[in-house]
Parts: C-alpha cells; sequence; structure tokens
C-alpha cells in the first residue's frame, strides 16, 4: 500500500527538540562533567610526559591524545571506555520515556509520520554528540596550544578531524544501540541497565572472552606452524565484533602515524622497511577503513532493528 | 452542515486472537457531538485510534473527511485532532514551548504559530500560565492545553478519550462548556467516556459500546425509550413485611430487588397504591413509598446490566 506524504515531515524538529532537551538534561551536564574531567586529567598527563622527553617529535599532538602517564590511561583509551557511556545515557529512554510520560500518543496523532519520531530522536542525539565531541577535541587542541607554545601540523589537524569523526561513528553506534534497547524494553530503567551491561560485556570482557573462543575453536598444533596464526587470526575477528575493539584500532592507526598494521607481520615483510617511519595520513585513512565501514554497519543494522520495532509498536502499548 | 465526516465499516481488531474491536459501524456527521460510551476494555480507545490511524484494523474500513487513516495518514491527521486519555506533556517545558512544537511539526510558520498559540490559550483560559513549565500543571489544566493544541491546530474533527477522567466537578463542568463551544463552531467532536451523566449535556447522539461492539446508536431520547420506555422504580421501606413474595405476583411488577428492609420494586405503571394496600393488608408497618422515572444513567445502567446478562 502507498502512502502519501513524506516520512521526514517533521524530523528536524524532532532532532532540533531532542537536541534542546539533552543539552539542558542535569543527566547530561554530569556525564558531560564526567568526560571532561577526565580529559583534562589525561591530557595534562600527556603534556606532562611530553615536557620530560620533549624530542624533535612531528606529531607532538597527537601524543597528547595517546601519551598517558602512569597512572592514568591516555585521553584516546578514557574516550574509547567514557564515549559508550555518553551515548547511553542520551538514548536509553528515547522511545519508552515517551510511553511512561504519556507523550507518544499525542505525538503520534500529529500529521507526521513514526519515521520521523525515530529519525529525529537519532540525529538529535548524534548532533549533541558531535557538538561535544567537537568541544573536546576543540579544547583539547587549545591546552595543546596553550601548554607546548607549538600549533599543530597540518597532518596532525587532518589526523585528529579523522579521529573525531571516527569518534561519532563509534559513539553513534552505541546511540543506535540505546535506541534499539528503550524501543524494545518497556521501562526505562530497564533499558538503561542492559545498555550498560552491554557496555561492560563489550568493553571489559570481551577482550578476554576472546583468545578463549579462539582457544576452543582453533587449537594449536606444536607441529604446524600456521596453526598459531590460524588461531591469531580467529582470535581478532571475534575481537572485532566489539564496537570497542574496532574503535581502539582506528585509534591506534590514526593517531599513530607509525603504525601500519593491525595483524602479524612476518620478517620479509619487513625486509626494506624503515622501522617506525610514519605513514602518509591518506594512508592511514585507508587503513581503517575497514572499520569505519563496520562501524557504521554495526550502527545501521541496530538502528534498523528499533526501526522495525518501533514501527509495529502498538500506541497504546 | 451536514455531510458524513467519519464512516466506519466493519471495524475489527484483535489482540492475542480476542476481538477487541469486532465489526464497529459508525457513521458521523459534521457538526455532531457524539459521545463514545462503555465500561472500560469496551474498545472506545482501540476504536478511536483506528479511526485515527494510529492502529491498523483488521478487517474493515474507515474513511475520515473522505480519506483512508492508512493511506492518507498526514492529511487525516492535519485535520483531525486526538486528545488522549491522560494526555502528556513535556513537563521541563513550558505551556507555550510544548505548543509551538506541535506547531512546527503540524507545518506552521513560527510568526502565524505565536499568534495561534496565544488565541488558542486564551481561549481555554491558560494565557495566564502560559509560560510556566507544564510540570506544575493540575490534571485539568493539562487537559485544557490539550485541547487548546487541538484549537491551535483548528481541527475540524476533535477526538477526546476520557477528557473528564480523573476531573472535579468544576474542571469537568468547564471542559464540557468547551466542546458545546467547538462543535457550536460546526467542528464535529467524539467524546469517549465511561460516565453517560458526565456527558450527556453536549452529547447530540451516543454510540454504546459493549464487548467490542456497538449495541446502540442514537439520541439520548432514543435510548431512554429503548431502555426504559414508561418504566418506573418505587423504593418501598417497610417492616414486618416480605416483599419478594408478596409482590412479585402483582401485576405490572417486573422485579423486586434488594431485601430485609428497603426493597426497589420496577414497574410499568405507578403501583404505589397497591403496594400500600399489601403492606398493610399483611400486616406489615410500611415506613417509605416513593417512585420516581428511571433516568437516563439508571438506563444506560441497566442497558449493560442486561446486555452482560444476556452474553
Amino acid at each position: 500500500m502507498r502512502r502519501e506524504g513524506s516520512p521526514f515531515k517533521g524530523t528536524w524538529t524532532i532532532a532540533l527538540k531532542e537536541a534542546a532537551d539533552h543539552i539542558t538534561s542535569a543527566r547530561m551536564h554530569l556525564v558531560m562533567v564526567l568526560v571532561l574531567l577526565t580529559a583534562i586529567g589525561s591530557a595534562y598527563g600527556a603534556i606532562e610526559l611530553l615536557r620530560q622527553n620533549a624530542d624533535q617529535d612531528a606529531f607532538l599532538f597527537l601524543k597528547l591524545m595517546t601519551g598517558a602517564r602512569e597512572p592514568l590511561p591516555s585521553f584516546a583509551s578514557f574516550m574509547g571506555f567514557l564515549i559508550p557511556l555518553v551515548a547511553i545515557a542520551l538514548g536509553f529512554d528515547a522511545v519508552n520515556g515517551e510511553f511512561s510520560r504519556r507523550t507518544m500518543s499525542r505525538i503520534l496523532a500529529q500529521p507526521i509520520y513514526r519515521d520521523a519520531v525515530l529519525f529525529g530522536k537519532f540525529l538529535g542525539g548524534l548532533l549533541v554528540l558531535g557538538i561535544a565531541l567537537m568541544t573536546l577535541w576543540l579544547l583539547l587542541t587549545g591546552l595543546g596550544i596553550l601548554l607546548l607554545g607549538l600549533p599543530p601540523s597540518s597532518d596532525a589537524l587532518v589526523r585528529g578531524l579523522a579521529y573525531l569523526v571516527a569518534t561519532l561513528a563509534y559513539a553513534g553506534v552505541w546511540l543506535a544501540l540505546a535506541i534499539a534497547l528503550s524501543t524494545i524494553v518497556h521501562a526505562p530503567a530497564t533499558s538503561a541497565l542492559a545498555a550498560l551491561s552491554i557496555w561492560l560485556v563489550v568493553s571489559v570482557f570481551w577482550s578476554i572472552t576472546a583468545p578463549l573462543l579462539a582457544q576452543w575453536i582453533a587449537p594449536v598444533d606444536p607441529l604446524v606452524p600456521m596453526s598459531v596464526i590460524t588461531q591469531f587470526e580467529i582470535q581478532q575477528a571475534i575481537a572485532r565484533l566489539s564496537p570497542g575493539t574496532l574503535y581502539g584500532e582506528m585509534t591506534q592507526l590514526l593517531l599513530d602515524p607509525s603504525a601500519r598494521t593491525l595483524g602479524p607481520i612476518f620478517i620479509e615483510q619487513l625486509h626494506g622497511a624503515v622501522i617506525g617511519a610514519p605513514l602518509p595520513t591518506m594512508q592511514s585513512i585507508l587503513l581503517v577503513w575497514p572499520q569505519f565501514s563496520g562501524m557504521i554497519a554495526a550502527m545501521l543494522v541496530l538502528f534498523t532493528l528499533a526501526y522495525v520495532v518501533f514501527q509495529r509498536q502498538e500506541v497504546r502499548a | 452542515m451536514s455531510g458524513t465526516v467519519i464512516e466506519a465499516r466493519g471495524l475489527t481488531k484483535a489482540y492475542k486472537g480476542r476481538n477487541v474491536v469486532d465489526g464497529i459501524n459508525l457513521t458521523v456527521k459534521q457538526g455532531e457531538v457524539l459521545g463514545l460510551l462503555g465500561p472500560n476494555g469496551a474498545g472506545k480507545t482501540t476504536t478511536i485510534l483506528m479511526l485515527m490511524g494510529l492502529t491498523e484494523a483488521n478487517a474493515g474500513s474507515v474513511r475520515l473527511l473522505d480519506k483512508d487513516p492508512l493511506r492518507d495518514p498526514l492529511a487525516v491527521k492535519q485535520a483531525a485532532g486526538y486528545l488522549p486519555d491522560a494526555v502528556g506533556f513535556y513537563d521541563s517545558l513550558t505551556a507555550r514551548e510544548n505548543l509551538a512544537f506541535t506547531a512546527r511539526l503540524a507545518g506552521f510558520a513560527d510568526v502565524d504559530a505565536s499568534g495561534r498559540i496565544g488565541q488558542a490559550l486564551g481561549r481555554v483560559r491558560l494565557d495566564g500560565v502560559a509560560d510556566r513549565k507544564v510540570g506544575t500543571f493540575s490534571r485539568g489544566m493539562r487537559q485544557r492545553l490539550g485541547l487548546a493544541e487541538l484549537l491551535m491546530r483548528d481541527c475540524q474533527i476533535m477526538i477526546l478519550d476520557e477528557p473528564t477522567s480523573g476531573l472535579d466537578p468544576q474542571s469537568t463542568e468547564e471542559l464540557l462548556g468547551f466542546i458545546a463551544d467547538f462543535a457550536n463552531e460546526g467542528r464535529t467532536v467524539l467524546v469517549s467516556s465511561h460516565l453517560l451523566d458526565v456527558v450527556q449535556t453536549v452529547c447530540t447522539r451516543v454510540a454504546l459500546f459493549n464487548r467490542g461492539r456497538i449495541g446502540f446508536v442514537g439520541t439520548l431520547a432514543e435510548l431512554a425509550a429503548k431502555v426504559g420506555g414508561d418504566a418506573l422504580e418505587i423504593d418501598l421501606e417497610a417492616e414486618s413485611f416480605d416483599a419478594a413474595a408478596r409482590l412479585s405476583n402483582l401485576n405490572g411488577v417486573d422485579a423486586v430487588i434488594g431485601g430485609d428492609r428497603r426493597w426497589r420494586i420496577s414497574a410499568s405503571r405507578d403501583l404505589r397504591p397497591e403496594i400500600a394496600a399489601r403492606v398493610v393488608e399483611s400486616g406489615g408497618r410500611l415506613i417509605a413509598l416513593d417512585a420516581h422515572r428511571i433516568g437516563l444513567g439508571e438506563a444506560y445502567n441497566r442497558y449493560f446490566r442486561e446486555n452482560s446478562n444476556a452474553a
């Protein structure tokens, strides 16, 4: 049956309202204070580190994000850990919250399609995440310029921006997951808990599980040297099911120009290579392209799940 | 003035294999106030959702202003406004901001909208609190804000689901006043309620829902004639008298209910003299005897009692 009118009518209105709600909500303020404090802490640590062994590094600015001084982890690894939390905070009650506030039936009775509601919620969340990440990145760069007294190189800027886009995609995956859970689960508290559990499993336990699974699927045969590589590749494949792993790999390749590969390297492959020589920025971006595509795909799959469930949901649930 | 605006044919909706709405036919003309009455769970809200196209029917068809709510939902929802049962607003926004949001969704330009919003809020007497957060609003104020939203969008058809439930008598009276005004302006209003007494003053016609079917559609006079007729109810209070045994054979008595000292006798004519005579004859002491014509509320209750007995 063909329906009249555009499914996107009102999407932008809902997205802007969602964004405004998020930006003024106490929940978002709390999470952002947490992120900001950790970001400043880790960046400060990195700057101290850079000052101690101020070498002639062409990519000083990238070290701001990857450099870690004990006991603090680096800015990048903090992001990998905390960005999902921000995204979950934005999305966990996107749909079931409207039901529990009894606003859903009223909104759906407006002259818009259901599609616009879900698209708007996702876009609104993504917009806020984008603003937050951009602000963080600008703050970090500003801090770097102030404390190091050096402007960033153009390569560092491009890599930094690519990292920003990758982070936004990573946040999008978690936002889509949170919205999907808020559609499937009726109570907002339950959907928040479910999202947080998945976050814990993926960011903490998955790296422990992957080697175990790989050992079980492809045990190492001491007589066949290739079996070691098979096991490693299987382990890597399993680990890459987690968006956290994909994001970690992207971070590593984008922020460290000397990183050339993520898989095993044979000695003959290194023949003629200058160890530690930086890779051109475009080459690094090409290297992370599969990871980036995987992240976008995960986001689309989760959003589609939310979309299908939401379209079939009864209004008086 | 009398074109058909809503037409439903054989509407059926099943949840988990049970027909919640079972073959409903309904025709509503412009300017009518139709009361959808029936106990909770009779299928009123589901019918409303199907009329609005918010729920897909398993069978049957709906034409709303000659459009199909499933095929052309935007046009239908533009013309018809729906005020859900216990409507919710965004508590952290003011009344004006809440309406501004829906105005934008309805596609009004901001300049146009602010005038419409001010007017609508004024009509439902919320202009004094327009810039207060809705979180502080009472239930009655929320319902009025819901009406303001429909007014602001200038809906020709207004479908109100249990608008009076949980309101105090003054707020109810006020709300009914607004509904009557809307009808006078030529808008069509559907009001659902489980209480007939509340909405009978504004309804031009009522539809009685029972177990997913419409048992009766017509004016209140028709309802009273159908269910009540000329029937009377006689309240009797007497001592040392067995009404059930001694009155049930009296010509004209339909039923005797109650016991001990008080009874209610349904009769087809005024039997007070005969009843008094019986009481005295049998040596009982007559304390009170009172006859009254059954009201619409009673007719309505009786309608559902009879139907649930029959089912």
